[in-house]
């Protein structure tokens, strides 16, 4: 496998008066990614695997890390809402659009109002749905860190990608966008129950990703969401936790680009 | 002058066995309530009401109750049912509640309702108090933390009116909305019962207090950090056009008094053991840092200068900004020690005051001479302090302490917000009985 460049621009897009951070690289199909309720750290060699097959853009979701709050927001349709017109903005079209855990959950809310954009859709361990069984990870119940450690299978998977000790800016990333979190998903936590009953309505075709040892968002919801969408596929990534797309970047890119191709 | 009594009425039960060194966990909001026991709650809340009206007699001006949710070291999930009752069994003391914790209420309208039923009740002894709450509260009612700060204020704002403008009216806010506000209660006092808020760390809610022009009172914080808030509050003030008193200031602090030092001593080392309140230094419980600092709850920076006490500012998650604020790079040794704070350390600074009459009035007017407030609460009965410990205390408060402390108070000119108006500065005329 050759090594895709390295290089990634950095634009701001404005929608509905707040100033959009992009991160945008690689050339092809146009894919968005949109990042888990922790913020997106950089550019990531998820990042940059899927940039092999795809022109990624990955925002940071409005409230999130360079993105700037809609004070008013107050659950993530609110977010979808904002996101979408950002498709719109970058005049995408054919998107594979991505969403890892309330990133998904926008995602789907995304796909449920408008796919018009969308030719493929990819969920990974995506927040969204009240599970049939278990529960979803409280992270208002624990340190941020902790929370964030509860996303791998375990610390040796946690310290490869952030280190022994976490660099302060991550950590401020970690707090600040706990914050926003906690004003789009207070109750009921992680999930609406007006987003179920549109699944069947999600036509475009959807790659559901989950790791095995998931610990934050239940298994039960990637069978929810296989068996409620019209037309998806489930992979279960053997052993990976919650945080899959960061401990198998290019595992995870491989499915996403196949999915896109299928 | 205005003298009240508190105590935080800890749940007391000695087969428990999370307290006292029995090695069980004892972090706050960690312990499941299956060990309650409701003949122990029967007991303990007739004993706090008793005393209160013991206090009554004894010459306390105030009975205060504070409110805290789903934790062993307060009773008083639900004070104004508490208030309720002292509004009929006690006569003439004023019923002090500091304070509702108002962003946890979705509807204020039931609360407005339930305070002027005891201001009624009680024919107008209701002083009422708002609080933001501890993360604690916002999460026991599933309060959404980033918008305490616009819940409190808007309740507020929606309380007074509630109160003061002639119903029915339409409210449509930002967190509260009715389409029909006329209550069939209101309070006995005109325009409605003094609100004092009480604080310990946020600067917002001391520029808000005065800004309202409220007594501010402050919950035992230690004393220079206190004098330090109400000299911001001072500040607040004049930016207002207006001269803080005696009467804007209220502080809450330590007192037990005994027969004896031995006595004094024995039932003060109590104030640190049991069912004590987790965020003071000293006491048996942990707090979890991450549920007090819940996201958005207070502000980050905008801190009073009491988080120079690391325990403060460790029960409300703010270790950083404690270390900011005394140059600290990390957590040395001196503030573990402080944390600790033991009994000795505590009443060498004056957190916890506890003697005879003779040892306990020069302290009190230390601390009235240094801090000048007009209202003051001597929290007493509280960790595992017996009944009797508690009925000692505030015998001998009524027979000397609080002779001595009234005269202390004259001759230092300290007013209480029923002596002068906070809100123009002028002599209130008592009212004719």
């Amino acid at each position: 496998m050759t090594t895709a460049t390295a290089s990634h621009t950095e634009t701001t897009v404005e929608v509905a008066g707040l100033a959009i951070r992009v991160l945008r690289g690689g050339a092809g199909p146009a894919a968005v990614f949109l990042h888990h309720s922790t913020g997106n750290p950089g550019w990531m060699p998820f990042h940059e695997a899927l940039a092999e097959s795809f022109a990624l853009a990955v925002p940071d979701l409005p409230g999130y890390g360079q993105s700037a709050r809609p004070d008013w927001a107050r659950e993530p349709r609110d977010i979808a809402v904002l996101v979408n017109r950002l498709l719109d903005r970058l005049e995408l079209s054919g998107v594979t659009l991505i969403g890892a855990g309330l990133g998904g959950f926008i995602a789907a809310e995304m796909a449920a109002m408008n796919q018009s954009r969308l030719s493929r859709l990819v969920l990974i361990g995506a927040a969204g749905l009240q599970p049939n069984e278990g529960e979803i990870a409280d992270q208002m119940m624990v340190d941020f860190a902790e929370y964030v450690k509860a996303g791998f299978r375990d610390d040796a998977a946690f310290e490869h990608v952030f280190g022994a000790e976490v660099d302060p800016g991550i950590k401020s990333l970690w707090d600040f966008s706990r914050e926003m979190t906690a004003r789009i998903t207070w109750k009921p936590y992680m999930f609406s129950r007006r987003l179920a009953p549109l699944l069947g309505e999600i036509t475009v075709p959807a790659l559901v990703i989950w790791g095995e040892k998931d610990q934050v968002v239940p298994i039960a919801c990637a069978h929810q969401y296989a068996k409620g969408l019209a037309n998806a596929r489930l992979e279960v990534i053997a052993g990976a936790g919650h945080l899959v797309e960061l401990e198998e970047p290019e595992t995870v890119a491989r499915l996403i680009a196949a999915h896109a191709q299928s | 002058m205005f003298i009240g009594y508190f105590t935080e009425r800890p749940y007391q039960d000695p087969n428990s066995g999370y307290f006292g060194a029995t090695g069980r966990d004892l972090t706050d909001l960690a312990m499941s309530n299956a060990s309650y026991d409701p003949k122990i709650g029967a007991e303990l809340y007739n004993r706090y009401l008793d005393e209160k009206v013991y206090a009554e007699e004894m010459g306390f001006d105030g009975l205060m109750l504070n409110e805290h949710h789903s934790t062993p070291f307060c009773m008083g999930g639900v004070m104004n049912v508490e208030a309720a009752i002292l509004a009929r069994i006690t006569k003439r003391a004023k019923i002090v509640l500091l304070g509702n914790v108002l962003p946890i209420w979705d509807d204020p309208l039931w609360l407005a309702e339930e305070l002027a039923e005891i201001d009624m009740i009680s024919r107008g002894r209701l002083v009422t108090g708002w609080v933001r709450g501890t993360g604690r509260e916002s999460i026991a009612h599933n309060a959404q933390s980033p918008f305490n700060w616009e819940r409190f204020q808007e309740a507020h704002d929606f309380i007074v009116t509630a109160w003061t403008k002639p119903g029915p009216f339409r409210w449509e806010g930002e967190h509260y909305n009715y389409r029909y506000v006329n209550p069939w209660a209101r309070p006995y006092q005109d325009p409605h019962p003094q609100i004092w808020i009480p604080g310990v760390l946020s600067k917002n809610t001391v520029k808000w207090t005065a800004e309202h022009r409220y007594p501010y009172v402050m919950l035992a914080t230690e004393l220079e950090p206190t004098l330090k808030s109400y000299q911001y509050y001072d500040e607040v003030a004049r930016e207002n056009g207006f001269e803080a008193q005696s009467q804007h200031r209220g502080y809450l602090f330590k007192v037990h008094v005994d027969e004896t030092e031995e006595l004094a001593e024995a039932a003060g080392r109590k104030y640190i053991q049991g069912p004590s309140n987790p965020f003071l230094e000293g006491n048996q419980g942990n707090v979890r840092a991450f549920i007090q600092n819940l996201p958005g709850m207070t502000s980050r920076t905008n801190l009073l200068p009491t988080v120079t006490s690391f325990a403060l500012a460790a029960s409300r998650g703010r270790q950083q900004a404690h270390r900011e604020a005394v140059g600290l790079a990390e957590p040395d040794k001196q503030d573990k020690a402080d944390y600790l704070g033991t009994f000795e350390e505590q009443v060498n600074k004056m957190s916890i005051i506890t003697g005879t009459p003779k040892t306990v009035i020069p302290k009190v007017k230390h601390v009235l001479e240094y801090l000048r407030p007009g209202s003051i609460f001597f929290w007493d009965g509280d960790g595992a302090m017996t009944h009797e410990d508690s009925m000692r205390s505030l015998r001998l408060f009524g027979e000397e302490v609080i002779p001595a402390v009234r005269e202390i108070g004259k001759s230092l000119d300290l007013k209480s917000p029923f002596e002068v108006d906070t809100k123009t500065n002028k002599p209130i005329e008592p009212a004719v009985q």
